[in-house]
């Protein structure tokens, strides 16, 4: 049975996508018009009740949240592709807690820079200079911890690739690209070679290349 | 081995480790991190943990932060021992994964922000932002219909037994059941999350952890 990805355009759903194209899983994908407000219609929360993308499904087997279907993708592959998991459970351990710390720290004020400084222009919103402003400190602060990190780990978890670096890719690029404040990755030496190493794999480019969202093509 | 947990019991994020402890039957000592000192930010903290928050455990070599992150490696490692928090097939381990993540991003999310605005700011004498309260109870009340819809037909959050998406929820319930006035309107009103916290809150562990708190 073939897995589907709702949304994969967007950058919360580019996280389970980057995790398939790694694996090695083929795929198919269903867009989903956020602008014309397909998420909220009731065919789409009949499988995701909170109106919020992606969703995975798998037969009639469905999961929804980013970082859920990345843990299952990742689990489910195990054989197959790059480990990112770690070999153990101390490993797993630890790359459960990077991952988790871009869930509880690093998204919230990179998601509100996102917001404030790339859409809010698009679809006619007020940019609330104070939200970039505190953000923009906010991530500078998590991202002296990556600096320390990474100076003495290749990689967040250990020396090895895992869900925990993945799950960064997609507004992380937003970040260096659109936001216009790549000097915050740049600036710091070892979260910048980080950045370099994992944004160039094969698998990312490839995300990119062909998920690429048309925001010039966004309405206004 | 006995398992050093670095925070304050009467804090939620600490708490979420403490309960998953205490339903899988590991030992734990409790390091007391004295929040209201921030002691948190000082450097022999920020050792144990670089952004200068609670929880940290250290189980001999085994450092971890992340509440989340901790409960799920001491579910897996002891899935055989205590309460299984996680689901014994993969695809039902991934739905339980999905709910604590909709605790984290989206009931969280809300959550931490109304509490800190009606419970805490008041605490500090600073003055709290009421539109924003009324603005996230309404994002809160939405969420909760999800969730009383979801409970509805099945009596845990991932399904039949409770796990670790049920658990995760419980310490910032108790915020909102207990500490505010707002656990009427949001979750009384709704038979399902209702019924739902009432089973969840008389279980043994959560008891023995109310002890504990010693509120």
């Amino acid at each position: 049975m073939v897995l589907t990805i709702y949304a994969p355009l967007f950058a919360s759903s580019k996280r389970a996508v980057v995790t398939l194209v790694e694996k090695g899983v083929p795929f198919e994908t269903v867009h989903v018009d956020l602008m014309k407000g397909e998420h909220r219609k009731p065919e789409y929360i009949a499988i995701q009740p909170f109106g919020k993308i992606p969703v995975l499904t798998d037969g009639d087997y469905k999961i929804f949240e980013s970082r859920a279907i990345m843990r299952y993708v990742a689990e489910k592959y195990r054989s197959q592709g790059p480990d990112l998991l770690g070999k153990t459970i101390e490993e797993r351990g630890q790359v459960e807690q990077w991952l988790d710390v871009e869930a509880t720290s690093y998204h919230p004020p990179l998601l509100a820079l996102t917001l404030n400084i790339v859409f809010a222009p698009l679809m006619g919103f007020p940019a609330d200079e104070n939200v970039i402003k505190e953000s923009e400190e906010k991530l500078g602060e998590v991202l002296d911890v990556y600096e320390a990190q990474l100076s003495k780990n290749e990689y967040l978890a250990g020396d090895f690739v895992s869900l925990a670096d993945l799950a960064h890719l997609p507004f992380t690029e937003y970040l260096v690209n659109e936001i216009g404040k790549a000097y915050l990755i740049k600036d710091r030496k070892h979260v910048s070679a980080w950045w370099d190493k994992i944004s160039s794999r094969p698998a990312w480019k490839e995300v990119c290349e062909k998920y690429a969202l048309p925001l010039s093509a966004l309405p206004l | 081995m006995v398992v050093k947990v670095y925070g304050q019991i009467k804090a939620a994020n600490p708490q979420r480790v403490l309960l998953c402890f205490l339903e899988k039957g590991i030992e734990f000592e409790v390091i007391h991190v004295d929040l209201d000192q921030l002691e948190q930010k000082k450097p022999e903290h920020l050792l144990r943990q670089p952004f200068g928050q609670v929880p940290a455990i250290e189980d001999g070599d085994l450092k971890l932060f992340e509440s989340r992150a901790i409960v799920r490696y001491y579910a897996t490692k002891y899935a055989d021992q205590g309460t299984d928090l996680l689901g014994k097939t993969l695809e039902k381990r991934a739905i339980v994964d999905q709910w604590v993540e909709v605790e984290n991003n989206y009931l969280y999310a809300v959550a931490l922000p109304l509490v800190i605005n009606v419970v805490f700011k008041p605490k500090f004498g600073e003055p709290c932002d009421v539109t924003l309260i009324e603005e996230l109870k309404v994002k809160f009340e939405k969420v909760l219909d999800v969730y009383e819809n979801r409970l509805a037909t099945n009596r845990y959050l991932a399904g039949d037994e409770f796990t670790l998406a049920d658990l995760t929820h419980m310490p910032g319930m108790r915020y909102i059941m207990n500490e505010t006035t707002l656990g009427d309107g949001l979750v009384t009103s709704r038979e399902n999350v209702n019924r739902w916290w009432n089973e969840i809150s008389a279980r043994p562990a959560w008891k023995k952890l109310m002890d504990l708190a010693a509120y």
